[in-house]
């Protein structure tokens, strides 16, 4: 069986239900419809760029496009994570942290997949190296931001406890450990959860996107497992060294709570 | 033995405070609401960045590790914070006749946190620096919210702690009376560079 190919008629039917939804929408006076077009609008208009530059680049698989490509995901998934947080750290560090924690991981992870279990000549193919990047990057970038917000709002917010702590004598790691392993359990919520439903409550879009395509469903499901265990572990990764990195940097040498490094401090008289 | 020398201490705008505390006296320390007292005690427990020189005997501030100094230099805050379900996890061994005298049996290591009176909070909050057997003292306002009976019992307890292990105390209160009772000077804290010494 081969994949049915779809027109641009095809597309423009499933358009009319976005359409009709935003005409709702105004009817029950909901304010919506405006995100609703210009969010619609903003994936045809993403996609089909990342189409053409797809197409190109299958083209021509040059390692050094690859990485070009792969650098502005890890910036554009580094801006993401920065805009997410409530009260970032400043300066740098609020962009460099989430990035660099990204980076560590799903690179690293994206790499030793390719090289160890796909095995690919070469190895870079863009075919695989691409879309197994961005969906690794995608849900890091889910966990990190959930990981560093919590971690930065919590140490906000319990900021007597963390100091009482530290008067009582307990050094920066016990007195935000609490803090820390909550944040990393908030980041890696959402894989756990992923994982747990798969199959059963909900097919994951990649497994459903290949059966779509005419591979064997067995195929497809043996790809799916990869790839959770790869987002599991790159969120994972992800989210212990962004939330490590943070709670490091809201202390100093002499173990005092810093949240003037925070964006947005305003010192109390 | 424990006594607190402070040298030329500057925090934010404030300072420099040079004064000392000797092994086995309690000073008191007073001024306006907001001045800066409570800053200047974190400042010499270095929970605040800050420039000049504490010492605990001869043991500068920066010689030990942080953890260490805040061990050594016990601190009472005002308002006491509680972050486990129990009170008995928040300290390290209380002596049952110390819990007793502050008016609790063994069985209030077992009490809620979230239950507590900030009396209560207040009492425990001794026992707790207490037990970590400080050097130095530092007690921002102990017996604010404490009834007559229990403020005399924690200015009691207190006296005969500095005695017997020749600590030194260094106590902010606003209530005169008090200060004069315990300590045979003050400071007061006129402004955010100025320390006066009163004798008694």
């Amino acid at each position: 069986m081969s994949m049915v190919l779809l027109s641009y008629t095809d597309l423009a039917l499933a358009a009319v239900l976005v359409i009709a939804l935003a005409a709702l929408s105004v009817r029950m006076k909901l304010s919506l419809w405006k995100q609703l077009i210009i969010a619609a609008s903003r994936t045809t208009v993403q996609l089909l760029l990342i189409g053409l530059v797809l197409k190109a680049v299958f083209a021509n698989a040059r390692l050094p496009w690859i990485t070009l490509i792969a650098f502005f995901m890890l910036l554009a998934a580094g801006r993401e994570v920065t805009a997410r947080q409530k009260r970032r750290l400043a300066g740098f560090w609020g962009f460099g942290v989430g990035t660099g924690s990204m980076f560590v991981s799903s690179f690293t992870v994206t790499i030793f997949a390719l090289l160890a279990i796909v095995g690919n000549t070469p190895w870079y193919a863009p075919q695989y190296a691409i879309p197994l990047l961005g969906m690794l990057l995608g849900n890091t970038m889910n966990g990190v931001a959930l990981g560093i917000n919590y971690l930065t709002q919590a140490a906000w917010e319990q900021r007597n406890i963390i100091e009482e702590r530290l008067i009582l004598g307990e050094d920066r790691t016990q007195a935000i450990l609490d803090i820390r392993r909550e944040s990393v359990r908030t980041g890696l919520i959402p894989i756990i959860n992923s994982m747990a439903a798969a199959g059963i409550i909900s097919l994951p879009g990649m497994m459903t996107g290949q059966i779509l395509a005419g591979s064997p469903p067995v195929e497809a499901v043996k790809y799916q497992i990869l790839i959770m265990f790869l987002i599991a572990a790159g969120t994972g990764f992800g989210t212990l060294v962004a939330v490590w990195l943070t709670s490091h940097r809201l202390f100093d040498a002499r173990h005092r709570l810093r949240l003037d490094r925070l964006a947005g401090f305003v010192e109390s008289s | 033995m424990g006594k607190l020398v402070v040298e030329e201490l500057r925090f934010r705008k404030h300072g420099p405070f040079s004064f000392l505390v000797n092994a086995g006296e309690c000073v008191g320390l007073t001024g306006p609401s907001g001045i800066g007292k409570t800053l200047m005690l974190r400042a010499i427990i270095d929970l605040d960045p800050h420039e000049g020189k504490v010492f605990v005997d001869d043991i500068e501030c920066n010689s030990v590790s942080a953890p260490e100094w805040r061990k050594m230099v016990g601190m009472l805050q005002a308002e006491t914070q509680w972050w486990h379900d129990t009170v008995g996890e928040h300290m390290n061994n209380p002596p049952p006749e110390l819990l007793q005298r502050l008016g609790f049996d063994q069985d209030v290591l077992n009490w809620e946190v979230r239950r507590l009176s900030t009396g209560e909070k207040q009492r425990l909050g001794l026992v707790r620096v207490l037990c970590n057997f400080p050097k130095v003292l530092l007690l921002d306002e102990p017996t604010a919210s404490l009834d007559v009976c229990n403020a005399e019992e924690v200015e009691k307890i207190i006296k005969e702690y500095m005695a017997a292990n020749g600590a030194a105390v260094l106590w902010v209160a606003h209530d005169l009376d008090q200060l004069k009772r315990l300590c045979g000077r003050y400071f007061v804290m006129e402004s955010e560079k100025e320390l006066r010494e009163i004798k008694l």
